[in-house]
C-alpha cells in the first residue's frame, strides 16, 4: 500500500498528474490516497520530496 | 446554485476565462479548493514582459523584480547571455504570484463572475451521460452547481478532464518535477535570470535562479520525472545550495511539477474545455505556464460567450476552442516538445560544447531556429534528430 509521510509532503500534486488510477487528491495541504491505488509505484518515483513510499502490507 | 459557466480553479487560466466570460456578461462561478488563492505558490515565477503586458497592466504590488534577459550556465560553468534588448521588449518580469494570482482573480470579480473560495470539485453532474454541472464541497458542506459548461482550470493535479473522459495522465517523462527554496544571498546578482545545465545538476532539467529583489532569489530545480528516484530533486537542489551559495539562507520552500508533455489529444468532451496546466498547456522546453494558462484562459472566455447564447455546448462545437489554441500555442509547444526530446539525451560534453561555440556569436538574436543549427553542425551525429526542426 502507499504510505504518506505528511512531515515531508510538499503538497505540489504532481504525484495526482501522474497516477494512472486516478486515486490520489490534493486537498490544500492534504494529499489523499484511495483504494483505487494499483501499488505501481510511479509516484514514489517522481516524487520531489520523497515524501511517498510502497509498503508490501495490504491494508487489514 | 446555477449559472452559465463553473470555472474550477482560480489560477491564471481559471480567473482569466471567469474574467473574459463574465465580461461578455456570462453568469459565471469561479472555484478554488484552498482558501487563500494563489498560496501556497509551486511556480518559478518568471515570465516574458511583453507577452504578460498584451494582456493584463503591470503593476508594481505584484512585480517582485525586472531582469535583463538569461544568463545559460553549460555544466562546466561557462555561461552565454541572453539579451532581449535588441530583439523587442522581451525582458521578464520575476512575480509575486501570491498577490498576481489573486489580482486575477479580483479582475474576474469585478467583471462579474462570482468567486468561491475553500470549494473543491467532487465530480460532474450527468443526465443522460452529458454533464449538467459539479458537485462541490463549500468549506465542508456538499452543494451542487448546475452549468452548462465546466472549464476545468485544475492544475497539474487535475480531475476535471479525467472526470469528462479526457487522457491527462502525464506519464513520467512528460513531467518535470521540482523543489524550490527562496533564498537570500549577497551574492545572488539581480539582473539576470540564470539557468544551469547538466546531467549531474539536474537530468532532464535544469536549475534556475530568478532573481525577486536585493540578494533574493527563487533558486529552484526542476528534473524529468523518469530519471527521478524518490526525493531526488530536492537532494539535488540541496547540493547546488551548498556548493554554489553555501551562506545562502532559505526564506521559504515549495514543491512542485510542471507538464512537459505538449499537446494532449484532447482538452474538450461535450461541456467541457480544459485550459492552463490542466490542458498541459505549459512549455516543454522551459516549462513555463502562466503566459499559455491566460491566453488559453481568454480563448475559452472567448469560445463560452460565443457558444453559450446559442445552447451548442458538444464536443463538436467546442472544436473551436480546440482549433484556436492548436493553431497558436499548440504549434509551439509541440515543436518545443520535440526539442525537448532532444535536449535531454544530450551529454554534458554535447552542453558545453554548444555553449562554447556561442562563444563567439551573437545570442541578442539568436532564435531557436540557429541555435539548433549549431548544434547540428558541431554534433553530426545530432543531425538525424534535429532534421525536422532546422528545415
Amino acid at each position: 500500500m502507499l504510505v504518506i509521510n505528511r512531515y515531508k509532503c510538499g503538497y505540489c500534486g504532481a504525484c495526482v498528474g501522474v497516477c494512472p488510477a486516478t486515486a490520489l487528491e490534493l486537498v490544500e495541504t492534504w494529499l489523499e490516497v484511495d483504494d483505487s491505488c494499483v501499488g505501481c509505484g510511479i509516484c514514489t518515483k517522481i516524487c520531489p520530496l520523497g515524501a511517498l513510499e510502497l509498503t508490501e502490507e495490504v491494508e487489514a | 446554485m446555477k449559472c452559465d459557466m463553473v470555472v474550477v480553479g482560480a489560477g491564471p487560466a481559471g480567473s482569466m476565462a471567469a474574467k473574459t466570460a463574465a465580461d461578455e456578461g456570462l453568469d459565471v462561478v469561479l472555484l478554488e479548493k484552498r482558501q487563500e488563492i494563489g498560496d501556497p505558490v509551486r511556480c518559478a515565477e518568471g515570465v516574458s514582459k511583453a507577452a504578460l503586458a498584451k494582456m493584463v497592466e503591470p503593476d508594481p504590488s505584484w512585480i517582485a523584480a525586472e531582469v535583463k534577459g538569461a544568463r545559460i550556465y553549460a555544466p562546466d560553468g561557462t555561461s552565454f547571455v541572453m539579451t532581449e534588448d535588441r530583439a523587442g521588449s522581451e525582458v521578464g518580469y520575476v512575480l509575486e504570484r501570491k498577490v498576481f494570482d489573486r489580482m486575477l482573480a479580483m479582475k474576474a470579480a469585478e467583471a462579474g463572475a462570482k468567486v468561491m473560495v475553500k470549494t473543491r470539485a467532487l465530480g460532474l453532474l450527468e443526465e443522460n451521460g452529458v454533464p449538467t454541472g459539479i458537485t462541490a464541497l463549500h468549506i465542508g458542506e456538499k452543494m451542487e452547481i448546475e452549468a452548462p459548461l465546466i472549464i476545468g482550470a485544475d492544475g497539474v493535479e487535475s480531475k476535471v478532464g479525467r472526470w469528462a473522459g479526457i487522457d491527462t495522465v502525464l506519464k513520467p517523462q512528460d513531467i518535470e518535477v521540482g523543489a524550490q527554496f527562496l533564498v537570500q544571498d549577497v551574492k545572488i546578482d539581480g539582473e539576470y535570470c540564470e539557468f544551469f545545465l547538466g546531467n549531474e545538476i539536474a537530468p532532464g532539467g535544469y536549475i534556475w535562479a530568478f532573481p525577486k529583489g536585493k540578494n533574493l532569489a527563487n533558486l529552484g530545480i526542476g528534473i524529468q520525472g523518469s530519471r527521478s528516484d524518490p526525493g531526488m530533486a530536492l537532494r539535488l537542489l540541496q547540493r547546488f545550495l551548498k556548493e554554489h551559495m553555501p551562506q545562502a539562507k532559505i526564506l521559504e520552500m515549495m514543491a512542485g511539477g510542471v507538464p512537459v508533455s505538449g499537446p494532449i489529444e484532447s482538452t474538450t468532451s461535450d461541456g467541457v474545455m480544459l485550459v492552463g496546466d490542466a490542458a498541459r498547456q505549459s512549455d516543454p522546453i522551459t516549462g513555463g505556464g502562466i503566459i499559455n494558462a491566460m491566453r488559453t484562459g481568454v480563448m475559452a472566455g472567448e469560445v463560452a460567450a460565443e457558444l453559450v447564447p446559442q445552447g451548442d455546448l458538444s464536443r463538436e462545437a467546442l472544436k473551436i476552442y480546440e482549433d484556436r489554441w492548436r493553431d497558436t500555442i499548440g504549434k509551439r509547444i509541440g515543436r518545443n516538445y520535440s526539442v525537448k526530446e532532444l535536449f535531454v539525451t544530450l551529454t554534458d560534453s554535447d552542453l558545453n560544447g554548444l555553449v562554447h561555440s556561442l562563444g563567439g556569436e551573437d545570442v541578442a538574436n539568436l532564435e531557436l531556429k540557429n541555435l539548433l543549427k549549431l548544434l547540428a553542425k558541431q554534433n553530426p551525429r545530432l543531425l538525424w534528430k534535429l532534421r525536422h526542426l532546422i528545415r
